[in-house]
């Protein structure tokens, strides 16, 4: 509960540093706060959980370790925002603090015990990323992706709140506890088919947020338009507090096994199309961006894993798997978006020729955009190898050796596109465009080497965070 | 704690390495590989060759899932670990001769690949094997990428995906072999990776008969067996002399290390029922790689493929499940990376002097550098597998094993003698025999320090074959246990 007051809070505080149009300041003081909440986010570990607004939200460890995640991605996407400030762009503060508010949104999703909750934390998360991609207001495309997410997104949060409202006809609650009881013990039998569908309207509309497939179409197009450093905020804040939703969903309210037995082979349908579209559309993609956007579609797909392999606890394989992979692939992601940007700053170009010789000109962001490949690929010494071991154990522990064997064919197709970045910069000339090197802040530098750092850590380490739940 | 340093050492070397530029990395970066082997040569010097696993460390890397940090080594560990480190020092070695762009990246990358060598040939828990397998496959793929030859984009791509392949189905082998086991020895976790409970699985026939090509898919890559090879010559041809080197000489005995160590004991029943099948396939790799190495115009393509053949022998040497096959498979193991990393070398010194590797553009080198001929006949005697030399040994038990096995295989396998001194002293003559031609004019000796390099190499060649007890009875003891185990069942 620390974070979110304190979020709200500095974020309002922010907006005055506005007044001051002294974008120099903001920067520091962005991290500062951000530094802040994170460190006071953990005053909550192992404090058993703490019901708030009568028992609407509750604070556990659940919700500090995914908070944990979400604060220290943003805390590490920040230095990124710098050329923003260079360029002197005159409404940084509110973006700042568009950012600071959508995090509050974030860490409600991953705190939630009831439905409204849960539709106010996903409101307040969609609407700031509504108008941040839009937010390269002279940009075409921009607006393109801000009308096209908001579009889709006020749609699916139509369906989302329909779902609610029929699940609420059918059990007469939106505390989840309470869903559950009525789920297991109907008291008008005729009932459960509104139920089932408003499970089912649910599960679409938080599964349009974290891009899984049949509802992932916007992905690439809004990710494309969307400036950089937003669109890295979303594919990692956003899906990662919409997957701790997710499994909260399922293990708190449905876990019934009738329930299960129609949601679990629905997820299971979109998990094998969200890994089959997400790896094969990376494959054929030319820009660097688009790649990206397929690509976290893919990785939606290896979360869902997860949540197939459920075990009915909020704690245990499937928890900890969700916790490690979302930061395994937070941490590798931001890094990517990163020098994304940076290269695509200087040389105006997004495509995988854009980086041809990177490694020579900027060693640094070769590297770590070499060790974030790696990670996403899931090659070990990096985090994405336990992030995968880890989702891929607990299903196979629960019996679903075939959808395991066909997540790691997936990931063999995904080493192809992973590799690519990695080939131009080391192993390509450079050109006319690409001989000069990229500028990179000390920030920047410091962001990138501290990811780097992270993702071989986590690589090395696992134990660090794995099996803290 | 010694196995410990060992795979630390190189790592922390690695990194330090970052605080030379360029060539001033050349000498701490021996000086790291010097005291690796120093410290190989400590263990080997200490090690009680009547007792198994030695030196052993065990920590608890991941408690949640039984996955422990578990190092040790036997004679069999360790003799690959004594090869690995007499060889990363002739391998850096061989590359001071270059001017590579970045040479201290190059040269970090060479000695972390060593930690991932020595991971995988003393690891005792599943997962850090496999870790440690991937750890060696990342800095090769760099080294042959970054630094090869003009398809080396292409080339070093299709090695990265064939080996990456091969590993994820050994991983989905591990991992169901991981769900079998029981809670590890702090009953911290339901299942424990640790080798000794792999061991002592005792998994049904039908399943063992699928689970062997799971695992056996990453070793049959990384030898190469026939017909999972032909990423092979590419990638050797591409690679800079010292990736081939680190290749040919040490990274192809993962594979077979890792058939000795983590398939035999682990599905014997499934190793019984292709036997035969593997066998086969070895045999054709065996006569194949020599029929198209007799072929070849470019010397380094001709040692790739000599050295598919030679692959073949070995791996037909372990599934014979003989002991003679086995110690054979094992002591040529060192034989053949010692061979193999010398004639690499030599060939890379004939090509950085004229030029070229095309072997009809070559001639008449015997005049102009009769101790560069002196060392090469000496390397290719001993891959002949003349008597004396090292590669006799080797093959001789190999032979004796597969014809212990079968005796039409073994007949068949034999060819391989006679093949290899064909296409060898072929090359031999038509490279250091025979009229100048253009591109040998100017063609000088080797330099004080290339011979300082071929030294040790020749000496080893000798030293194995004149008293292979030196190192056959450090394995003896390791080859029983495997056998052991395979017969126990």
């Amino acid at each position: 509960m620390n974070s979110i007051i304190l979020l709200s809070v500095l974020g309002l505080g922010n907006l005055f540093l506005g007044f001051r149009r002294s974008n120099r300041l903001l920067l520091p003081v962005m991290m500062l706060i951000l530094g802040l909440v994170l460190t006071v986010n953990f005053i909550d570990w192992n404090e058993g959980a703490q019901p708030f607004f009568n028992g609407m939200l509750t604070i556990d460890n659940f919700s500090v370790a995914f908070t944990g995640i979400v604060l220290l991605t943003a805390l590490v996407l920040v230095p990124f925002s710098q050329k923003y400030v260079l360029d002197g762009e005159s409404n940084l503060a509110e973006y700042y603090s568009l950012l600071l508010f959508s995090l509050v949104g974030a860490i409600m999703l991953v705190s939630y015990n009831h439905l409204l909750m849960l539709f106010l934390g996903i409101e307040i998360l969609s609407v700031a990323m509504y108008v941040l991609a839009g937010s390269d207001k002279r940009n075409l495309r921009s607006n393109e992706a801000a009308l096209k997410y908001f579009l889709m997104g006020a749609f699916f949060t139509g369906i989302l709140l329909f779902g609610m409202a029929l699940v609420y006809g059918a059990t007469g609650t939106f505390v989840l506890s309470e869903i559950s009881f009525a789920v297991q013990n109907p008291v008008n039998a005729s009932l459960t088919p509104m139920l089932y569908i408003g499970m089912l309207l649910m599960l679409i509309g938080i599964g349009f947020k974290v891009s899984a497939a049949p509802f992932h179409f916007w992905t690439p197009d809004v990710y494309e338009g969307t400036p950089t450093f937003f669109a890295a905020f979303m594919s990692t804040v956003v899906k990662t507090a919409g997957f701790a939703a997710f499994l909260k969903l399922l293990v708190q309210a449905f876990p019934a096994a009738n329930a299960q037995g129609i949601w679990l082979p629905t997820l299971t349908a979109m998990c094998v199309l969200t890994l089959l579209i997400g790896n094969v559309g990376a494959v054929a993609q030319t820009s660097i961006k688009r790649m990206l956007a397929y690509s976290s579609i893919s990785h939606a797909g290896y979360l869902m894993i997860a949540l197939v392999a459920y075990n009915g606890q909020l704690e245990g394989a499937s928890a900890n798997g969700i916790l490690f992979y979302s930061l395994a692939y937070s941490v590798a992601t931001v890094a990517a978006f990163g020098v994304v940007k940076l290269v695509a700053d200087a040389r105006q170009r997004e495509d995988y020729n854009g980086l041809n010789g990177l490694a020579k000109t900027n060693p640094l962001l070769a590297f770590s955009l070499t060790v974030s490949m790696l990670s996403l690929a899931g090659i070990p010494l990096t985090g994405g190898f336990f992030g995968k071991f880890f989702v891929f154990s607990a299903a196979v522990e629960n019996g679903y050796i075939g959808l395991v064997v066909f997540a790691v064919l997936m990931s063999m197709v995904s080493i192809y596109y992973y590799l690519r970045p990695i080939i131009a910069m080391y192993m390509r000339d450079t050109d006319a465009t690409t001989e000069s090197p990229v500028p990179v802040s000390t920030f920047q530098a410091g962001a990138l080497l501290l990811l780097a750092a992270l993702t071989v850590l986590l690589g090395v380490l696992p134990g660090l965070v794995a099996g803290v739940l | 704690m010694l196995t410990v340093l060992l795979l630390l050492w190189p790592v922390a070397a690695a990194l330090l390495l970052h605080f030379f530029k360029g060539r001033a990395a050349r000498v701490p970066a021996l000086g790291a590989a010097l005291v690796e082997f120093a410290l190989a040569a400590y263990a080997a010097l200490t090690f009680n060759a009547n007792n198994s696993g030695q030196f052993s460390f065990n920590l608890n890397w991941i408690p949640s899932a039984g996955i422990h940090f578990a190092v040790g080594m036997d004679g069999l560990s360790l003799l690959l670990v004594l090869l690995t480190a007499v060889l990363v020092p002739v391998i850096l070695l061989s590359a001071f001769r270059r001017n590579f762009e970045n040479e201290s990246v190059f040269y970090a990358l060479v000695l972390f690949m060593q930690t991932g060598l020595v991971g995988v040939f003393t690891a005792q828990d599943a997962f850090l094997f496999y870790f440690m397998w991937e750890v060696a496959l990342i800095p090769i793929y760099f080294l042959a990428g970054v630094w090869g030859g003009v398809n080396r984009a292409r080339v070093t791509f299709k090695f990265f995906l064939y080996t990456i392949i091969g590993s994820l189905f050994m991983l989905a082998g591990f991992v169901y072999l991981y769900f079998q086991t029981g809670p590890a020895a702090d009953g911290l976790s339901a299942h424990n990776s640790a080798l000794a409970s792999f061991y002592a699985l005792n998994l049904p026939a039908e399943t063992q008969v699928w689970l062997f090509w799971l695992i056996f898919a990453a070793f049959a890559v990384k030898m190469p067996i026939f017909p999972f090879h032909t990423w092979q010559p590419d990638t050797y041809t591409e690679a800079p002399a010292p990736a081939t080197m680190l290749l040919s000489g040490i990274m192809l005995k993962m594979g077979i290390y890792g058939c000795m160590r983590w398939l035999l004991p682990v599905v014997p029943m499934g190793v019984d029922y292709w036997q035969n099948l593997i066998l086969i396939l070895a045999i054709i790799g065996i006569i194949y790689g020599a029929i198209i190495a007799i072929r070849q115009q470019d010397v380094k393509r001709l040692i790739a493929y000599s050295s598919l053949s030679h692959v073949g022998l070995m791996i037909a040497g372990v599934f014979s499940l003989t002991q003679m096959g086995l110690q054979g498979a094992a002591i040529q193991m060192l034989a053949h990376g010692v061979n193999v990393v010398g004639m690499f070398f030599i060939a890379d010194a004939i090509e950085s002097r004229t030029g070229t590797r095309n072997i009809a553009d070559l001639g008449g080198l015997t005049r102009k550098a009769p101790v560069l001929t002196v060392c090469f006949l000496v390397l290719l005697l001993g891959t002949v597998a003349l008597p004396l030399t090292n590669g006799f040994v080797g093959e001789f038990l190999l032979l004796a094993g597969v014809y212990q096995f079968n005796a039409w295989m073994g007949a068949v396998a034999g060819v391989t003698i006679i093949l290899g001194a064909v296409y060898l002293l072929r090359m031999f003559q038509r490279v250091m025999l025979g009229p100048d031609s253009s591109f040998t004019e100017t063609f000088t000796d080797l330099t004080g320090s290339e011979l300082a390099l071929l030294v040790p190499l020749i000496v080893l060649v000798f030293w194995i074959g004149l008293f292979p007890n030196t190192f056959l009875h450090l394995s003896e003891g390791s080859v029983l246990n495997i056998l052991n185990e395979v017969v126990k069942r």
